[in-house]
């Protein structure tokens, strides 16, 4: 399981990397004429890109936080492996449920 | 005149007596030419403290008994020289960080030798006295890989300075992963993909964080944070070919 979760870190970190550079550049570039949500919705609703987009980073987000989350409190917190594991997998499920929210939200 | 000066200083060693709840002691030690810390422990021991406890035995760096924690970092005694360490003649001796203390400078190393076990360590042959010896080409990737690893002399320095053994007294640590690297590039080991199961297991080489503490304290200049780094790699590439 240790490996596993190492890997699953590891490999959403990889998908991480440009999915964050590129939603970086695209809030540098939404904001230029100011920010509106019928401006946000322009760009977006109906959009099967940004909806892959950001489906998959809400994909590899709820994998990549929850194992790092656990990994901190099993370092800094005298929190029962169990419990740590169950806080984590909360964890996953809420930013599952309210990013997948937010992209069905948007598109 | 120079000379006679020197010999006449003192060194102020605060010395830690007792256990967990014990507390820094200062002695006062004549400053010599060519001293190291343990020196200054035995001279403190044979002539003011007959009662102060600690380890040592071969006294020349090849045992690994005699680690303590001087100045606040983890170190070989009796190959560290006072003049190294001292901080304007003044010294803080102390046991090791993250093992159980037992009195004085003494700490019980079982938690320590427990993560050989842990990391999947012991080695395990394929061949009886009646084979031939394995043959190993010294130049090949696994055998170099092994030797720069090998000659560790068991001191439990890298695991005292190791900051994540501090806050998970689960975690293998540095000495067990680097002994499990050794074999994992040893071709005459049977079960290296046990070992490599046991090494990435439970407080195993994925809570490394590579901050690299234990390379730069171990005395014999072993690299463990490069072994671990290995093992993170054998999680993607499998075990490592002998080429
Ligand atoms: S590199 Fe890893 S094993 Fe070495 S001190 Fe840092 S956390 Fe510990
Ligand atoms: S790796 Fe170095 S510091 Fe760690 S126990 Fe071996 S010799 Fe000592
Ligand atoms: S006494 Fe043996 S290594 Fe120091």
């Amino acid at each position: 399981m240790e490996r596993t979760l190492f890997l699953a870190q590891r490999i959403s970190a990889i998908i991480l990397g440009p999915l964050v550079l590129v939603h970086l550049g695209l809030i540098l570039f939404a904001v230029r004429n100011g920010l509106s949500g019928a401006e946000i919705l322009s760009r977006t609703q109906g959009s099967i890109s940004w909806s892959v987009f950001y489906g998959l980073f809400v994909l590899s987000v709820t994998v990549h936080a929850p194992i790092g989350l656990r990994n901190i409190l099993q370092e800094w917190s005298r929190i029962s492996p169990l419990t740590i594991n169950i806080v984590a997998l909360l964890f996953a499920l809420i930013f599952l449920l309210l990013g997948l929210r937010a992209v069905a939200a948007i598109v | 005149m120079n000379k006679i000066k020197r010999e006449t200083q003192e060194l102020t060693v605060r010395v830690w007596r007792g256990k967990e709840d014990g507390k820094l002691v200062t002695y006062q030690v004549m400053s010599r030419e060519n001293q190291t810390i343990l020196d200054i422990i035995t001279e403190i021991q044979r002539f003011q403290e007959p009662g102060l406890a600690y380890r040592f035995a071969c006294r020349v760096g090849v045992c690994g008994s005699c680690a303590m924690t001087v100045n606040g970092r983890p170190r070989w005694t009796c190959r560290t020289h006072v003049k190294k360490v001292s901080h304007e003649g003044v010294l803080t001796i102390e046991p090791l960080r993250n093992l159980p203390r037992i009195k004085d400078l003494v700490c019980d190393l079982a938690p320590f030798i427990d993560t050989w076990q842990r990391a999947g360590a012991p080695f395990s042959g394929t061949k009886t006295r009646n084979d031939a010896p394995a043959l190993v080409d010294p130049e090949s990737s696994t055998r170099r890989a092994a030797e720069a690893g090998l000659q560790c002399i068991n001191c439990a320095v890298c695991y005292s300075a190791c900051d994540v053994v501090s806050w998970n007294r689960n975690y293998i640590g540095p000495a067990g992963l680097n002994r499990a690297w050794t074999l994992i590039n040893d071709i005459r080991h049977s079960d290296r993909k046990q070992t490599f199961d046991q090494a990435f297991g439970d407080g195993g080489c994925g809570s490394c964080h590579s901050h690299g503490n234990c390379t730069r304290h171990c005395p014999i200049e072993l690299n463990p944070s490069e072994s671990i780094a290995g093992l993170k790699r054998v999680a993607f590439k499998g075990l490592p070919k002998d080429v």
